[in-house]
């Protein structure tokens, strides 16, 4: 057992883990954030995508004290005030979703890639979202979501420093 | 899936490191951890002892050198993707690591972790054989030639940990891959690179380990271009064979892949 000091989605926790917990259970069963979803057994469906200190990775291939002293953003924490982060609402806008179950892992995954890739295309957008896997197959309006929320970004952006 | 049980250690040095891993008889370095936890998940792995290592700074870095590019065993993929002096000096390099995986999987995985697990299917190896890099450790300097030594093996010894790769700038160099469509492991892929004492053809995921292709270094030593390799091909008798393809297919692919490498390099 370890303790794990962490800053979730602004807060800090500070919880015993054992070691061999992944970060995913520590969110789920620990903190509650049930947001963030187990898909598969292999890594490979990106269900669980969360951000560690900025950056999207797989919270089911990383244990939970790896993350000590790190900053966490999971689906819960991206609204801001009761307002839905700009992808969210692109994604409710557009029908970026079917079931829904891979739906937290794709927006954490397209708020990342839209920081990081300044001009995203519709090719670039589908090759980013390789670890992402939509079981509905609905990939045509996530494409479009995310290609959608990309523009409202860079327009809020291009308006902050108009 | 839940791994097995196992105690958790933080080094913040090389030097903490290796003292921790020589006190354990089969404690497992943790890196970016991307096979490594996988692995354990599916309890295929079970170390008592968990070193993370992803933290030590001395390894962390790129350095571009006059005629190489060093690369610190710590380096993530997305950092080696994204790294100017990689995408100046070495673009097909940058463009490799970029392809690794998935952007989740960039963010974690690294040079080093990558080089000690030698996975058949791992694109790195590809590049460090095909650029004749030179691997450092914590005990020696081993050349790309004599690091590759099998399926999932290499000439590591025990508790002797990878630090960094120096990568000698090519002429040009490409890569090809033909990816799994479920894994996105390479089923095939080809690493050219040309420089002033020849040319270097690396593939991997086409058979157990890593290997070099005499005959297409040969061809194209003497003509640079895809139709010099149009009509060579590897042996299948030495390929993988398996539900995703034959080793038939997979001796087919690496000629594909070699083109695809030669005709990328000449354009980059």
């Amino acid at each position: 057992m370890s303790v794990v000091s962490l800053t979730v989605n602004g807060r800090k926790v500070s919880q015993e883990a054992e070691d061999r917990t992944l970060l995913v259970y520590f969110l789920r069963e620990q903190l509650g954030l049930t947001g963030t979803h187990i898909g598969c057994d292999t890594s490979q469906c990106g269900a669980c995508v969360v951000h560690v200190d900025g950056h999207a990775v797989k919270s089911c291939t990383m244990f939970a004290v790896q993350a000590e002293g790190c900053e966490v953003t999971t689906i819960e924490g991206l609204a801001k005030d009761g307002k839905l982060h700009p992808v969210q609402e692109a994604f409710r806008e557009n029908h970026g979703l079917q079931c829904g179950f891979c739906t937290p892992g794709m927006i954490m995954t397209a708020v990342d890639m839209i920081r990081r890739i300044p001009e995203l295309d519709r090719a670039t957008i589908r090759a980013e979202l390789e670890g992402n896997i939509c079981r509905c197959t609905g990939y045509h309006n996530i494409v479009s979501a995310i290609d959608d929320a990309a523009k409202r970004v860079a327009s809020e952006a291009k308006g902050k420093t108009a | 899936m839940i791994p097995y049980p196992f105690t958790y250690r933080r080094a913040g040095t090389l030097a903490e490191a290796q003292t921790l891993l020589g006190r354990s008889a089969d404690a497992k370095l943790l890196a970016g951890g991307q096979t490594l936890i996988a692995a354990m998940k599916m309890r295929l792995a079970q170390p008592s002892e968990l070193i993370d290592i992803s933290g030590i700074k001395e390894m962390s870095f790129i350095r571009a050198e006059k005629d190489a590019v060093v690369i610190g065993a710590g380096a993530k993929h997305f950092e080696v993707a994204t790294s100017d002096a990689v995408v100046r000096a070495i673009p097909a390099l940058a463009e490799l690591a970029g392809s690794i995986g998935d952007p989740a999987v960039r963010h974690k995985g690294t040079l080093g972790g990558s080089l000690a697990n030698n996975d058949p299917a791992a694109d790195y190896p590809a590049a460090v054989l095909a650029l004749d890099a030179t691997i450092k450790t914590t005990g020696r300097s081993i050349a790309a030639d004599h690091f590759f030594t099998g399926m999932f093996s290499t000439a590591l010894e025990e508790n002797e940990i990878v630090t960094e790769v120096s990568f000698p700038v090519p002429e040009r160099a490409g890569y090809a891959k033909f990816p799994n469509p479920a894994s996105r492991y390479a089923m095939a892929g080809v690493f050219v690179a040309k420089t002033k004492d020849g040319v270097r053809v690396a593939v991997t995921g086409a058979g157990p380990c890593v290997f070099r292709v005499p005959q297409m270094e040969a061809a194209l030593t003497k003509s640079f271009t895809p139709e010099a390799i149009a009509g060579i091909g590897v042996d299948p008798s030495d390929l993988n064979s398996d539900i995703h393809g034959s080793a038939e297919y997979r001796a087919h692919l690496v000629t594909v892949m070699a083109k695809r490498a030669v005709a990328a390099a000449s354009h980059a």
